[in-house]
């Protein structure tokens, strides 16, 4: 019982077990949090055009382009078990071929300590706003922000804000180039 | 030396006390596959833990993250979720978020999934011509979370060699070990 080996081997699984039992208590400890809050969204300019999607199947299909304003202040959504912030903005409609479309247009990581307070206005979308289709016109689409929260340990919860918006897409397609506003995304 | 003490345990053990022992690691051995089978029925999923295996999901995940993953149907796959499946026809497991969905009435989903990390989507990973995932791909979605336990895992993969010794040692010691 008191060799080198035999309080080598003791301390060894005494910490893990202790490391093990913390762990699980952080799991734990944040198990039952909501983590749920209010945003603003806004959109300007929305239009619809039709283009060749290079990206997927090179069809023509329908492509909205929109800007967004993101008003919002999640500072207090930072507990101790929170170790990243996934934010998306996910735009839902329906079509008559696709009965559900979501389509992530935007997002952002914020970590524990940056700022998790935001007031955009009129950004671009951060990906494109293709339709499996062509069925973007005049249609209804509803903006919502969810966030994704990453624990140190425990559970992956993914939480969508009150505070969603709806908007409608034009009649036609627009064909002048000046409304296109691309900084970055799929290539 | 003390070290070697069991090799005088070795001589004395009888013909009982090796069947005790034999019988002891084929329990030890079951209970592990049995709770490893339960998992997979609980959570609806074929690989319920999976180790996080590149960058691809920093800084959320890095490598040697465990995920705990549940595989329920009636949840539909919406976008923002982190899901791991495999690409028809490989074996490694990728954890990537959905980006898009589409779902047709009689249910059948499409979707596109893009890594945190990565500046573009996954249909560069896809299979040549596949630019969709269905829900046969996935193995599950990530629910639950626990930082660098994996790691044990990685390492092991890399040099295979540990994992043998491992094991040898592991099954040695449950042979030969007595209660006092």
């Amino acid at each position: 019982m008191h060799s080198f080996f035999s309080r080598l081997n003791t301390l060894f699984a005494f910490t893990l077990t202790v490391l093990a039992v913390l762990t699980i208590g952080v799991f734990f400890s944040t198990f039952f949090e909501k983590y749920q809050d209010t945003v603003a969204i806004g959109v300007n300019k929305p239009i619809v055009k039709h283009m060749t999607d290079f990206s997927a199947n090179r069809k023509k299909n329908d492509l909205g382009v929109l800007q967004l304003n993101l008003d919002m202040n999640l500072d207090h959504l930072f507990d101790w078990n929170v170790k990243q912030l996934f934010l998306y903005l996910v735009a839902e409609y329906m079509t008559p071929t696709n009965s559900l479309n979501q389509v992530v247009l935007w997002d952002k990581i914020i970590r524990r300590g940056e700022n998790a307070r935001f007031n955009l206005h009129d950004i671009a979308t951060k990906y494109y706003f293709w339709d499996d289709g062509e069925h973007l016109k005049s249609n209804n689409v509803t903006l919502t922000l969810g966030w994704n929260i990453i624990s140190n340990a425990g559970r992956l919860i993914h939480v969508r804000a009150n505070g969603s918006t709806s908007f409608v897409f034009p009649d036609n397609y627009a064909t002048s180039r000046s409304a296109s506003s691309k900084s970055s995304g799929q290539e | 030396m003390e070290l070697f003490s069991f090799v005088d345990d070795l001589k004395r053990m009888d013909k009982r006390q090796a069947i005790y022992q034999i019988l002891n690691f084929g329990m030890i051995i079951s209970t592990a596959l049995m709770i490893w089978k339960g998992l997979m029925v609980v959570t609806g999923s074929e690989s319920p833990i999976v180790v996080v295996l590149s960058g691809s999901m920093e800084p959320a995940f890095f490598r040697g993250d465990l995920l705990l993953l549940t595989n329920y149907q009636e949840e539909p796959i919406r976008a923002g979720d982190i899901v791991v499946f495999r690409i028809e026809g490989r074996d490694i497991p990728i954890v990537h978020r959905v980006i898009k969905v589409h779902e047709k009435d009689d249910g059948y989903v499409k979707f596109l999934t893009k890594g945190d990390n990565n500046q573009v989507d996954d249909r560069g990973l896809y299979s040549p011509g596949q630019l969709w995932l269905e829900k046969k791909d996935v193995i599950g979605r990530a629910r639950g979370f626990l930082p660098y336990i994996g790691m044990v895992t990685i390492l092991m993969n890399d040099h295979p060699q540990l994992k043998y010794l491992v094991l040898a040692l592991l099954g040695f010691f449950v042979l030969i070990h007595r209660e006092n």
